[in-house]
């Protein structure tokens, strides 16, 4: 029979839309408002999935967001989705739900022999079995790992999509119970923007659960409805629901996690799956309620045992029966509340067993008076049922409730539910830096004032008022106060809704329940569901001398699962007091860190996916490069042309054949990547004087100067071409990457220590496209293409720029050359670049001109020596270690990285430095990084003494080339290395100058 | 994720922001040549790392591009004041304040 545990009537779910799901294959019925884990229940079904460690059968033990057994797979193909908590999990038609950790079936699990095996898991297992020999580890690991892994990912790419909004708020209040409904109204009253998110479908929070409740003399549920239409008529307050505040940030930063589509059978076009709020809040109001914790009891994990106020939940707002006949196991009066919902529904009690003495409280009495058995000073010792819960066994305490009396009375039940009190959800108020009280009294850890930085006011039962009233009058107060805070001018704003205020009676604190052993010597006492780690496991890490209670949660595993110990983690530590012998609070609670639950990948990482994860920058020539069949590499965010090749050809082929056609005849490269920075203002040239090692102030208009650019530490950080178009206007490149970097460095210092300089920058990057023409031929084709510009040596000399018109288009022409070939760099602006490119290929064709790329660039430099920043150099290199002194002014004063170098450690001889390295084998090329020894020896270790920064196959050499900075490199010219590769093969090479190709620099006149 | 309140822009969020190390280091007008290498040294490579309030620059890179200074409790992350680079840190009051573990 379809939902035999589904009460007459009763619930907050819509029986006039029934509802089909599937569970590990098995067609079941729901209806519309249930979750998946109140119709499971509703149809008999407790046993859900197999526990970590140990296989065990385990049951749904909650109705929240602190479930940690029934995590289930969702959905099938690319939409599957593993570890969803049932108990959060709204059921809609067609929903497919299925057991994780289970094989073949959750009832017969092969993995249940692990608990035949239980003394080799106890805390810090990983460690202490697995980690030797360290062979064995490889097998143990793919062992363990499928055996404990939880769910499945998907294998698919995500179909759906995701959004991200920042937002911004007055108020922001988190949960919609009565407590954050109170402080919403009173805080919409005063005019302020507020923002009120609750993880449920409907508001009300624990009212759902609950029965008989009245707000301002109405029933509690109709006081909601009426306080949510009145917030949703109001402009400057918006509502989100099945959305979770997940994250708290610094400065009041939020994270808002809604989800959209989860729970609709046909997801509509156009709607985001989830969306995440990052909200800046003036104010947070923190009304996240509280979190029951369960008795810590032997085998206290069979399907069946939940916690008390999630039977109450299914009873209440689901109309769905945990069970026919329970046990209620308590340490305080709330568990009565349910214990009376409970026979209201027509469930049998079979007993209350209370470990307090004398329990006081209106709603024992109440139930005392319906003739409910109470047992007093009792606890539950043991428990039986295999796959499902079958019967308890009580005993009477010790005084000191350390131990149980020897006689002991079997209950049979199909459903015990356990109330060890409340913990105040202060996961929030921690993640914002707020600190703990300890409420003896109710052994709760309760929300501090919060700390300035993240202003915020916890209210109802977080903050561990659990009556009604104080929810209701904390939240209207908090409400005024928050939106005075936030700057809104106070107007009154009505009265608090009020409640009839009850007792809460007494309690006893029973952190670890005896058995009817010893523990560990019988049964297991559960703490962390999830995890499978029990009392005995953190007993024993505490023999093992671990003390600080985050070294007890690593080595134990508690509180580590994906439920971070929402029902586990004060148990333990409560439990590591005791075991001490120290006071709760001096234990202290482990970190609260976000989320508060697990948050989909996608929904963190939003629309910044594919193309949007990070922009790519594209020359305007790129067109005709992708064209071309050019393959790309990433330089920073720049697209460049990496090669061209033909058909036919691999990278090395294309290489060698662009390399050569350079030397040849004339090649062309898009070299628009390069920043290009304006440095204009009348002390523009001594600006230049002290950003750069060499000197500006001489360099003549229409002429360009090489400059190594220095850090304070004396270090390379870049180098490039600056040019000078007028006596206070200079065009300076950098490398592609370091642009802005560079562009930082130099503003840095125009505005803090060189304020008394008249000079401005502006990244020019973008406006010009260039074109680097080399070659033999270069200076040919590019005479057939200008009219006004005398290309002679005479007019234009190496190491000058003239403007004038190329192909039509008004252009800088600069004659520099990165290639040691005749070079002339074309820069147009950026909108004719395409144009321009187009041109030099129509007229080159009858030189063959051959476009090149990046890896051909490197090549062609490489042959003549030039470094390449970044490559060549590694932040610890000086132009001293480059065997660049020549560029370091010796007569100029201060520049940046002056001092630096003239520290005593940069005159080390033994520094490593830039020097060629030629492998004895000509056709060897040596693999960048590689690194270099002067001894061999059988196996590493050896002395290393420098590494390859630079190797390549050099068509124009017809050998391999390398550049090394190699330690004292600069005086061992001629002497022989050695490169033992991973294979074992040892590469024998020999240190020669850096220039491999026209020593003598005739090429590049042309 | 900290919400800096640039002199110039008014409140922006970190991420428009670059951090840059400790504030009022300025750099020795003679360029450090009259100063021994130890001193060099010192200016060049040693900074504050200091549990409590610190001052350090912000570069506004995503905004106005311009350095500000900004004072800042590392332990809480509260921000006491911003201002412009070259002006002094303001007076106060409890900036002073020092924690305990
Ligand atoms: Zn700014």
């Amino acid at each position: 029979m379809s939902q035999k545990f589904r009460l007459e009537s009763g619930g907050l779910i819509n029986r006039d839309k029934p509802v089909t799901f599937s569970f590990n294959g098995h067609e079941l019925k729901g209806y519309d408002g249930d979750t998946l884990a109140s119709a499971l229940i509703a149809n008999g079904v407790h046993l859900v999935g197999r526990s970590f460690k140990y296989h065990r059968p385990r049951g749904i033990m909650s109705a929240g967001p602190e479930e940690a057994n029934a995590l289930l797979q969702l959905g099938e193909g690319a939409y599957t989705e593993p570890n969803a908590r049932a108990t959060m999990e709204e059921l809609f038609d067609g929903l497919v739900a299925t057991t994780s950790n289970a094989f073949p079936t959750v009832k017969y699990d092969i993995g249940e022999v692990n608990s035949l095996f239980s003394k080799i898991f106890v805390s810090g297992f990983y460690y202490k079995t697995f980690m030797w020999p360290s062979k064995a580890w490889k097998f143990y690991e793919h062992f363990i790992r499928k055996a404990a892994g939880i769910g499945k990912a998907p294998e698919e790419h995500d179909p759906d999509f995701y959004d991200k909004t920042n937002a911004f708020c007055d108020v922001l209040v988190v949960g919609g119970g009565p407590a954050g409904l109170s402080a919403a109204l009173s805080a919409a009253a005063t005019g302020a923007h507020v923002t009120l998110v609750d993880d449920q479908p409907r508001f009300g929070g624990s009212l759902m659960a609950q029965s008989g409740q009245e707000i301002d003399g109405k029933p509690a549920l109709e006081w909601v409805d009426e306080a949510e239409a009145k917030l949703h008529d109001l402009d400057n307050v918006q509502v989100l629901r099945r959305a979770t505040a997940f994250a708290y940030y610094d400065h009041n930063y939020v994270g808002i996690w809604e989800r959209l589509t989860d729970h609709l059978p046909v997801k509509p076009e156009g709607l985001p799956r989830h969306r995440v709020h990052m909200m800046r809040a003036k104010q947070v109001i923190i009304a996240s309620g509280a979190i029951e914790r369960p008795l810590v009891f032997c085998d206290n994990d069979r399907p069946g045992i939940m916690l008390a106020s999630a039977c109450r939940t299914y009873v209440n707002r689901f109309g769905a029966k945990p069970g026919n006949k329970g046990v209620i196991f308590t340490n305080n009066d709330s568990a009565y509340a349910t214990v009376l919902d409970l026979i209201d529904a027509g469930i049998e009690i079979k007993a209350v067993v209370d470990v307090r003495k004398d329990p006081l409280g209106p709603l024992m009495e109440k139930a005392d008076a319906a003739g409910v058995k109470i047992l007093t000073n009792s606890a539950v010792v043991g428990t039986s049922g295999r796959l499902h819960l079958k019967s308890v066994e009580v005993a009477e305490l010790s005084d000191d409730g350390e131990t149980a009396k020897s006689d002991v009375t079997e209950i049979a039940c199909d459903f015990l539910g356990s109330s060890g009190g409340w913990n105040p959800t202060v996961h929030l108020h921690c993640q914002a830096g707020g600190k703990l009280d300890f409420d003896e009294e109710r052994g709760a850890f309760v929300p501090a004032p919060s700390n300035r930085t993240n202003p915020n006011i916890s209210v109802g039962s977080c903050k561990g008022a659990f009556g009604l009233a104080d929810c209701l009058a904390q939240g209207f107060e908090a409400g005024q106060e928050a939106a005075k805070a936030a700057g809104i001018k106070f107007r009154k704003s009505g009265k608090a809704p009020t409640a009839e205020a009850v007792d809460e009676g007494n309690r006893r604190l029973l952190w670890l329940v005896p058995g009817k052993k010893p523990l560990g010597q019988s049964g297991k006492h559960f703490i962390d569901l999830q995890n499978d780690s029990t009392a005995a496991d953190l007993q024993l890490a505490l023999r093992e001398g671990y003390r600080s209670i985050e070294h007890v949660k690593r080595y134990t595993t508690t509180g580590m699962a994906t439920d971070q110990g929402k029902t586990a983690n004060v148990n333990a530590l409560a439990i590591v007091a005791q075991t001490l012998n120290e006071a709760i609070p001096t234990v202290g609670t482990t970190t609260y860190r976000p989320p508060y639950v697990p948050v989909t990948f996608g929904a963190i990482a939003g629309r910044d996916i594919d193309d949007l994860l990070d922009p790519a920058r594209t020359t305007p020539m790129h067109s005709w490069h992708v064209n071309a069949g050019a393959e790309f590499e990433d330089v920073g965010q720049w697209k460049r042309a990496w090669y061209f090749p033909q058909p036919g050809e691999d990278m090395h082929a294309a290489v060698n054949r662009e390399v050569a056609a350079m030397r040849n005849s004339v090649g062309i490269l898009d070299a628009t990547t390069l920043g290009k920075i304006d440095v204009k203002g009348k002390d523009a040239a001594e600006f230049l004087n002290r950003v750069y090692t060499n000197a500006w102030t001489k360099l003549g208009i229409g002429k360009c100067r090489y400059g190594l650019m220095l850090g304070e530490d004396g270090m390379v950080m870049d180098d490039g071409v600056t040019s000078r178009i007028a006596e206070d206007h200079f065009l300076m490149t950098t490398t592609t990457g370091n642009a802005a970097p560079v562009l930082g460095h130099l503003e840095d210092y125009l505005q803090t220590e060189w304020t008394d300089l008249e000079v401005y920058l502006t990244s020019v990057t973008e406006q010009w496209a260039t074109a680097s023409i080399a070659g033999p031929n270069a200076r040919a084709l590019l005479s057939e293409l200008t009219d006004d510009i005398d290309l002679s040596n005479e007019a234009l000399p190496f190491m000058a720029w003239t403007p004038g018109t190329v192909a039509g288009i008004p252009a800088r022409v600069f004659r520099i050359s990165f290639t040691g070939d005749l070079s002339y760099e074309i820069a147009v602006p950026a909108d004719y670049g395409l144009a321009l490119w187009q041109a030099l290929m129509t007229a080159g064709s009858k030189y063959d001109i051959t476009p090149y790329g990046t890896e051909t660039m490197h090549v062609l430099r490489a042959e003549k020596g030039f470094i390449i920043v970044g490559q060549d150099t590694d932040g610890s290199i000086t132009p001293v270690d480059l065997n660049m002194n020549w560029i370091v002014s010796k007569k100029k004063g201060d520049f940046i990285g002056k001092r630096s170098l003239d520290r005593e450690d940069m005159s080390d001889p033994n520094r490593k430095q830039l020097v060629g390295i030629l492998t004895d084998d000509p056709k060897e090329v040596l693999p960048e990084g590689a690194q270099l020894v002067e001894v061999v020896k059988d196996k590493p270790p050896m002395d290393m003494v420098g590494w390859v920064s630079s190797s390549y196959w050099s068509p124009n050499c017809d050998r391999s080339i390398a550049m090394a900075l190699v330690h004292g490199g600069l005086k061992k010219m001629g002497q022989k290395l050695y490169s033992p590769q991973a294979d074992g093969r040892v590469i024998e090479c020999t240190i020669t100058d850096t220039v491999f190709y026209d020593k003598e620099g005739n090429r590049q006149n042309g | 994720m900290l919400l800096i309140e640039c002199p110039h822009c008014g409140p922006r969020a970190e991420t428009e922001y670059a951090g840059c190390s400790e504030a009022h280091i300025a750099r020795p007008e003679s360029g450090g040549l009259d100063m021994t290498d130890a001193e060099w040294v010192e200016w060049v490579f040693w900074r504050k790392n200091t549990k409590g309030v610190y001052l350090e620059r912000w570069n506004h890179a995503a905004g106005c591009r311009r350095w500000i200074n900004c004072m800042r409790d590392t332990v809480t992350n509260e921000i006491l004041a911003t201002y412009k680079a070259g002006e002094k840190p303001p007076k106060i009051a409890d900036a002073e304040r020092e924690y305990k573990f």
